[in-house]
C-alpha cells in the first residue's frame, strides 16, 4: 500500500497561479536491499529531506544561484547542479522546474548507515527561458536514481541523476 | 532538428537539422547546459567529452522568432572509473560472522552512476588463510555483500574490483573476547598473588595488553576489587590472604573461573 500526500516541491518558488499545483507525493513502502533494517524515522526523514531538496534545486537554477544548493546538496550532486548554474548563467538563460509528481520507494540501506537510495519516478515541467522569454517548454517523465548520505543534521543528495525509461 | 532518441555520456555524436542561416542551440538539463552556433542544414557535432552528464535533457533550437525543441536522454557511459566503496567497520573483532560489510556504488569517468548491472568481486584477503571472495550484480548501480572476519587477528584487506578498477580498505582484525579466563592464586607471605593463565579469545589470539581483567575478593561480607591490565598474556595481582576467602575474575561481559583460599590447599 502506498502513502499519499501533498507536498511543496518547486511550487513554492513559482507565481501564485502555480501554486495551486502543488506537486502530489506517493511513497511506496520500502523494496531493500542490503541487511540493515530502515527505522520508520529514517525513511520519513530521507522522504522529507529530499523533498526539500527539490524546491531548493528549482529556486537555484531558475535564480542561478549556486549558494541555494548548499543546504540540500552534496558532492557529485552539489557540484554537477553548480557547474550547470554557471553554464546557464554564462549563456545568459535560466530554467524553472515544475515538479508536478513524485513516486518515491527506498531501494538500499547500505549496511553500514551512510547511503540510502532512493528511486523518483517523477513528472516536471521544464521551462528554459532567456531573460524573460520563454526559449522552450517540456513535460518530462523520466526517473531520478537518488543517493542520500546523512550530513550534521539532515539527508543531503550526493547523488541525482536522471535515467530514461 | 532530428535527435538520437539516447547519446552516452562522453561519446560524440550528431545532430541533423534542416533549412538554412544561423541558429543557436542549446542543450539544457538539470546536470549540464551547453550552447552551439550553428548553420542550419549541416548537422550539429557535438564533440567527445562535450555532454558527460547522464540525464534528461532539453535541447532548443533557436532560429530567429522559430523555436524548436524536443528531448534527449544521456546515459551513463558502460565501463566503471571509479568505485565508491563504504567498507565498516576498520577495527572488528576475529570470528565475527557477517562481521564486514561492504557496499560499491559504480560509476563512470564523469561521475554517472552506471545503472546496468555491473559484476563487482569483493575480496577479503587477512594475515593468514585463504582469501574470502563474492561477486555480486549491482543492481541500480550499487553492490553490497557481509563477510565473516578471519579467525586470526591482523590486517585485512578488502578489496572491490569491477572490470579492472579496484579500491582497497584496510581492516583491523582484532581479538574478540576472552575465551576461557581461569586464575590460580599462590601464597606471598600475609597476601595472595592471584594471576591469570595467558588470556586468549576463542580463536587462540592473544588478548592486548591493556585489557582490563577484574578480581574480586568476597570474605565475610566484605568485598575487595581490583582492575588490573593484561601485561604479557596477563594479569596478576595481590590480595590479602583470608582464609575463607573466595576470588573471582572477569574482563569486560567475560566471566572467569571462581577459587576459594583455604589456607595453601
Amino acid at each position: 500500500m502506498s502513502l499519499r500526500l501533498l507536498a511543496a516541491g518547486c511550487a513554492l518558488f513559482l507565481s501564485a497561479a502555480a501554486l495551486a499545483d502543488e506537486p502530489s507525493v506517493e511513497v511506496e513502502p520500502p523494496s531493500l536491499q542490503g541487511s540493515r533494517p530502515l527505522e520508520k524515522q529514517t525513511s520519513v526523514a530521507v522522504v522529507r529531506d529530499y523533498l526539500e531538496s527539490w524546491q531548493k534545486f528549482c529556486a537555484a537554477l531558475d535564480q542561478n544561484q549556486v549558494g541555494l544548493l548548499d543546504p540540500d546538496f552534496v558532492g557529485t550532486a552539489r557540484s554537477k547542479l553548480a557547474a550547470t548554474i554557471g553554464e546557464q548563467a554564462k549563456m545568459g538563460i535560466h530554467t524553472r522546474y515544475q515538479d508536478e509528481s513524485h513516486h518515491l520507494q527506498i531501494v538500499f540501506y547500505s549496511p553500514e548507515g551512510l547511503s540510502i537510495q532512493m528511486i523518483d519516478d517523477v513528472e516536471y515541467d521544464e521551462q528554459v527561458l532567456e531573460q524573460d522569454k520563454v526559449l522552450a517548454t517540456q513535460h518530462v517523465k523520466t526517473r531520478y536514481l537518488v543517493v542520500m548520505t546523512p550530513a550534521e543534521v539532515r539527508w543531503k543528495v550526493r547523488v541525482f541523476q536522471a535515467e530514461s525509461e | 532538428m532530428t535527435l538520437p532518441p539516447t547519446a552516452t555520456a562522453g561519446a560524440a555524436f550528431s545532430i541533423p537539422t534542416t533549412g538554412s542561416g544561423p541558429a543557436v542551440l542549446y542543450i539544457v538539463g538539470p546536470d549540464q547546459a551547453l550552447r552551439r552556433d550553428v548553420q542550419l542544414g549541416n548537422p550539429v557535432a557535438i564533440a567527445a567529452g562535450d555532454l558527460y552528464n547522464a540525464g534528461e535533457y532539453l535541447a532548443i533550437l533557436v532560429a530567429g522568432s522559430s523555436n524548436t525543441s524536443g528531448e534527449l536522454a544521456v546515459t551513463p557511459a558502460p565501463h566503471p572509473d571509479t568505485l565508491s566503496f563504504l567498507a565498516a567497520p576498520s577495527r572488528v573483532p576475529v570470528g565475527l560472522h557477517n562481521g564486514i560489510s561492504g557496499a560499491v556504488y559504480v560509476f563512470d569517468a564523469y561521475h554517472n552512476l552506471i545503472t546496468s548491472p555491473i559484476q563487482v568481486s569483493f575480496q577479503l584477503t587477512g594475515s593468514s588463510g585463504p582469501a574470502l571472495t563474492r561477486t555480486i550484480a549491482t543492481r541500480n548501480g550499487v553492490a553490497w555483500t557481509e563477510i565473516d572476519s578471519a579467525s586470526k587477528q591482523g590486517s585485512a584487506k578488502f578489496i572491490a574490483q569491477a572490470d579492472g578498477v579496484s579500491t582497497t580498505r584496510v581492516i583491523d582484525e582484532v581479538p574478540g573476547d576472552p575465551c576461557g579466563l581461569t586464575i590460580s592464586a599462590q601464597p606471598d607471605g600475609a597476601r595472595l598473588l592471584v594471576q591469570t593463565a595467558p588470556v586468549r579469545d576463542c580463536s587462540g589470539n592473544p588478548i592486548p595488553d591493556g585489557t582490563i581483567v577484574t578480581f574480586t575478593e568476597n570474605y565475610n561480607g566484605a568485598q575487595t576489587t581490583a582492575d588490573v591490565p593484561i601485561k604479557k598474556d596477563v594479569a596478576q595481582v595481590d590480595m590479602p590472604a583470608y582464609r575463607g576467602a573466595t576470588i573471582s575474575v572477569a574482563s569486560g561481559v567475560v566471566a572467569g573461573n571462581q577459587i576459594r583460599w583455604e589456607g595453601g590447599r
